[in-house]
């Protein structure tokens, strides 16, 4: 099955009812899968005219109670910006896919990992942030799927999972086994009518200066919540590391296999792989630091990721970098012989 | 002793604090009035809009999400979809529905979404201090016009239901004024007309009101309410501009 339809299908099993999107490759397989199955369940489909429509009928659909998804990549993403920024004001749940390609602008069709940065600092106007899931295989995007809508409806925030054009088109067996029936979340907020109740309102525009800066620390202190309890991260081969790679995503994919040429050249390298790439897992890097002094960064951008490393390191260690931007797939071989140059030459420091 | 007039229901305890003679106050009442008479309070969904229209949140006492300028239309379906058995209205001024969301307002339209649209217009972008909107009539003078409107420059008034009267989703279009008590009457008939034709899931309604804005207009209440018939209404005409059998 492709990463999308995989994706897409996951959803629904998660009790996804709503999908609202707009036509753009490299995702069109899920908008295609959703078009066909959420009708099936009794659920709602609508192909919108924007990809800002899109993320509008989202917010109305969650507001309504529903959970709610839309996809797309890179440039429709930026125009869904806005409405993502209404819903983490709004603290209503939804989930947003992008399936990066290569930009900016219109860019290419190509895999990309060129909005990280746009992903884990909000994205859009104002101080908020949304969870984000980097799933590295057809199987890891189906079962992040329903962790997204948990997660969503329990910090009552957007969650985005940010894969590629390569995630998203690639054919792999899945298993769709560990979609659990989704949990009961209060629904205490929804608009459904006032009936034998008061009056609920929804609102962002807060005129009060010290009633927005409250609110605004309110979802700062969720968000310290959300860095406190959901960080989630994979380690490859590092107990005996000597030097550890950083990468998210389709680009650790490609790291792995580079490991294991690596090793077979009896270089120690082994890897840290964020699965939020927000919030991100500080404490496992600064961890690793105590050991470790060489860290090689490896993206499919000219550097995004790196930003977050050297906030994690803090000064402490050498950081390293690769990158492929434009929708170049680097291979693992590629990569292998770009990290053991810079073995040698870290050993060679250490001398 | 009978009561024959009231506070209705679906407002709040608050004093509207709308620039004098301005038309929101009034839209706000009889929207508030037809829910209640038509016992809908209990299952009404408003989506208010950006502008001074989203003071109205202020004021209704029913169930109310507030949306990005332009949006109401296409959040307004979201609501819907996932809540047919709800009245689901959205109300928008004319440079939400008529610029910054044409989009979402018109495909709204014309996928006959059974949700309907409160549009005022009057003519100027109020909230942001009397800029030209795309409904100002040839010749207004407006911050962004000061020479008045110049149609080879800015275009033309947009008129929304001639426009949306082409789109086959659309059942229900009138445009009525709330500038003397007469046209105030047909305002409140026509908004509980297009409840019913929600109700009766005969497509999408719009009800487009003409409304005085004294404060950008720069003339006084009884001045704007008399420009409305004299001039805006030679623009827009006032009337059924579409309805299909409900």
């Amino acid at each position: 099955m492709s990463g999308n339809a995989a994706l897409g299908e996951a959803a629904v099993l998660a009790g996804c009812t709503c999908y609202f999107g707009y036509p753009i490759t490299p995702q069109n397989e899920l908008t295609e899968h959703m078009a066909k199955r959420v009708p099936e369940t009794g659920g709602v489909f609508i192909q919108s005219e924007s990809e800002i429509a899109a993320i509008n009928m989202v917010l109305g659909a969650s507001v309504a109670g529903a959970r709610a998804m839309t996809s797309s990549s890179s440039p429709g993403i930026s125009l869904k910006q806005e409405g993502i920024s209404y819903l983490a004001a709004d603290e209503l749940p939804a989930v947003i896919v992008n399936m990066v390609r290569g930009g900016p602008g219109m860019g290419n069709i190509s895999p990309a990992q060129s909005d990280y940065l746009q992903a884990t600092r909000g994205g859009g106007h104002g101080d908020y942030k949304t969870i984000v899931l980097a799933p590295a295989s057809v199987q890891e995007l189906a079962d992040l799927v329903p962790v997204a809508f948990d997660l969503a409806d329990e910090y009552r925030n957007p969650v985005i999972i940010l894969g590629d054009g390569m995630l998203g088109q690639m054919m792999e067996p899945v298993s769709f086994d560990n979609i659990k029936p989704k949990k009961d979340y209060p629904k205490d907020y929804i608009l459904t009518g006032a009936k034998g109740r008061p009056s609920r309102m929804i609102r962002s525009l807060l005129f009060d200066t010290k009633e927005e800066e409250e609110h605004n620390w309110k979802l700062f202190r969720k968000y310290q919540r959300m860095e406190q309890n959901e960080v989630r991260y994979e380690t490859f081969l590092i107990d005996d590391a000597e030097m550890i790679i950083i990468a998210y995503g389709i680009a650790a994919r490609i790291a792995r296999g580079a490991i294991k040429r690596l090793r077979q050249e009896n270089l120690k390298v082994g890897m840290i792989r964020p699965i939020t790439v927000w919030p991100f897992p500080m404490k496992v890097i600064q961890e690793a630091a105590q050991q470790v002094s060489d860290f090689f960064v490896f993206e499919m951008s000219t550097g995004q990721l790196i930003e977050d490393v050297k906030l994690a390191l803090n000064g402490k260690g050498h950081i390293h970098f690769y990158g492929r931007p434009g929708g170049v797939i680097p291979t693992p071989l590629e990569l292998s012989r770009i990290v053991s140059r810079h073995c040698y030459l870290a050993q060679r420091r250490k001398k | 002793m009978k009561q024959i007039y009231a506070r209705p229901k679906s407002l709040k305890e608050a004093h509207f604090h709308y620039c004098p003679g301005c038309g929101h106050g009034i839209i706000n009442r009889l929207i508030a009035e037809v829910v209640d008479e038509m016992g809908l309070r209990d299952t009404v969904i408003c989506v208010a809009p950006a502008g001074c229209g989203m003071l109205l949140y202020n004021y209704f006492d029913i169930d109310t999400l507030e949306s990005a300028h332009g949006r109401g239309a296409a959040v307004a379906t979201g609501i819907k979809r996932v809540r047919p058995e709800n009245l689901v209205f959205s109300y928008q001024g004319d440079g939400d529905l008529a610029a910054i969301g044409t989009a979402e307002g018109f495909h709204a339209a014309n996928r006959g979404e059974p949700i309907t649209v409160i549009f005022v217009n009057n003519g100027v972008y109020g909230m942001t201090g009397g800029q030209m909107a795309p409904t100002t009539l040839h010749k207004q003078v407006t911050t962004t016009t000061p020479l008045g409107r110049d149609s080879n420059l800015a275009g033309h008034p947009v008129k929304i239901c001639e426009v949306f009267a082409l789109l086959d989703g659309t059942s229900y279009l009138e445009r009525v004024a709330v500038n003397k008590p007469s046209a105030i009457i047909k305002a409140k008939k026509a908004i509980a007309r297009a409840f019913q034709h929600q109700l009766k899931r005969t497509g999408f309604s719009l009800v487009e009101i003409l409304s005085p804005c004294p404060t950008n207009w720069k003339m006084s209440s009884v001045e704007s309410c008399k420009w409305i018939d004299d001039v805006m209404s030679k623009q827009f005409p006032l009337g059924i501009i579409k309805e299909v059998t409900c």
